[in-house]
């Protein structure tokens, strides 16, 4: 898709409603939807930026949410990965019923905040589907060759329910479970002795996952000398 | 745009003229979303203060704000995000009394709201005037929790409530219209949830 791959190519735009024809969808749990779509007249965009999807039913009702993308912006497609929440109106529908082939209405990339420049070194704090942005920031740094820049400490309950786990430990990042424990490190949230020696020379983390593990990540971060003005938070919680 | 294949209106419709375009109740739950690190603040040291183009700039501690005529909100909110909350009750004083003391110069047009973490939110001085806007501690007549913005937050629940600045310190009145946190981050600069203003490129 890019040609230029450097950062400073993909320039913030205002952004107005496309669409998008789902090519591939499969569930890597029963709870949670990849979905890898085609947009219509895309721009391009920055590891850690989101995607409005909107759904119109026939008395012209709406709902939409936000979305982060996985994908990164030399892919030819963009790749949501949506966990499927009680009574989620989107969520539900996007697990349930889209099917290849189907077309939805999409809005982005949005958001210039929690992103992430491919040349800053940075840690990303990420649990359950708040891996997400990681795996995009994830993408980049190995396009372009930096893999050394980024640090990804991914928190799950158990291997099975943790998505992209296998792409983000080949890639290096640190993978903690709560609820099992998995080769010598028992069951537990990450600890500061696990995050502490990967802050070295960092100077932006990025926190992502529900408002509980935010809470969470942001403690941890601040105990292990991390400044409170270098940490870049986004929380999802009741909003399916 | 066309339908979605399969989709259909699972929520009642809501009465006229309550939820506006691209919105849902979301009941009982108040979704928390902050771009940074939630802070820890001491009332003991907390002050409130309205500056920039005025003639009087002044300061209030929070024994001082609480001298103040108390004011409450009852109505509904709307976040960008497409969740909205009614009925919700938040008091503290009306941002038009905090104006009065400090005095807007003529020129003073538009207002950054600052919060003690390094947010800001720019507004019309015009949508904080006029009954429209208020300085809140409590939420449903109990103090307002940190995550929420507490111990003091901004409110102008006419726009979407990234307006509504959380940890709130700083009001600065100024001549010109600058961008704020969200809105130098893609976000429309009214965010009128009535006219869906929610992105950079909306009308």
């Amino acid at each position: 898709m890019s040609t230029d791959g450097s950062i400073d190519a993909v320039k913030a735009t205002a952004t107005a409603w496309t669409t998008g024809r789902i090519i591939t969808k499969d569930l890597p749990t029963p709870d949670l939807v990849r979905l890898r779509m085609h947009v219509e007249d895309r721009a391009r965009h920055r590891p850690g930026q989101h995607y409005l999807i909107r759904l119109r039913a026939p008395d012209d009702y709406t709902a939409q949410r936000s979305y982060s993308l996985a994908s990164d912006d030399s892919d030819p497609l963009v790749e949501f990965l949506v966990e499927r929440l009680p009574n989620g109106e989107v969520s539900e529908f996007l697990a349930d019923v889209a099917d290849v082939g189907d077309v939805l209405e999409v809005r982005g990339p949005i958001g210039r905040w929690f992103t992430w420049d491919t040349r800053t070194p940075a840690l990303c704090l990420v649990g359950g589907t708040g891996v997400v942005p990681a795996v995009a920031m994830s993408r980049a740094a190995r396009r372009v060759g930096r893999m050394d820049l980024l640090r990804v400490v991914a928190v799950g309950r158990t291997p099975e329910e943790l998505p992209y786990a296998d792409e983000l430990g080949h890639a290096g990042a640190t993978i903690t479970y709560t609820r099992q424990a998995v080769a010598d490190r028992p069951a537990g949230p990450p600890t500061a002795s696990e995050v502490a020696p990967l802050l070295a020379g960092v100077e932006l983390a990025y926190v992502c996952g529900s408002s509980r593990f935010a809470q969470f990540a942001e403690t941890l971060l601040i105990d292990c000398g991390m400044s409170p003005q270098s940490i870049r938070v986004e929380q999802f919680g009741a909003t399916g | 745009m066309p339908t979605t294949r399969g989709f259909f209106r699972r929520r009642p419709a809501e009465p006229a003229g309550r939820l506006p375009p691209g919105q849902y109740d979301v009941g009982g739950s108040w979704p928390v979303l902050t771009a940074e690190a939630t802070p820890h603040l001491d009332l003991d040291a907390w002050t409130l203060t309205v500056d920039g183009l005025v003639e009087r700039p002044t300061t209030w501690t929070w024994d001082e704000i609480r001298q103040l005529p108390k004011a409450t909100y009852s109505g509904d909110i709307h976040c960008v995000t497409t969740w909205s909350k009614f009925d919700v009750v938040f008091g503290g004083v009306s941002v038009d009394d905090l104006l009065a003391a400090a005095g807007p110069q003529p020129e003073g047009r538009f207002v950054m709201a600052h919060s003690s973490t390094g947010y800001t939110t720019n507004l019309p001085l015009a949508d904080l005037t006029g009954g429209k806007a208020w300085v809140v501690w409590e939420f449903g007549g109990r103090p307002l929790t940190r995550e929420h913005g507490g111990p003091v937050r901004l409110l102008v629940p006419h726009l979407y409530f990234w307006k509504s600045a959380k940890w709130v310190s700083r009001l600065e009145l100024m001549a010109e219209d600058q961008p704020g946190f969200w809105e130098r981050n893609g976000y429309h600069d009214r965010g009128d949830p009535w006219r869906e203003q929610r992105y950079q490129g909306d009308q």
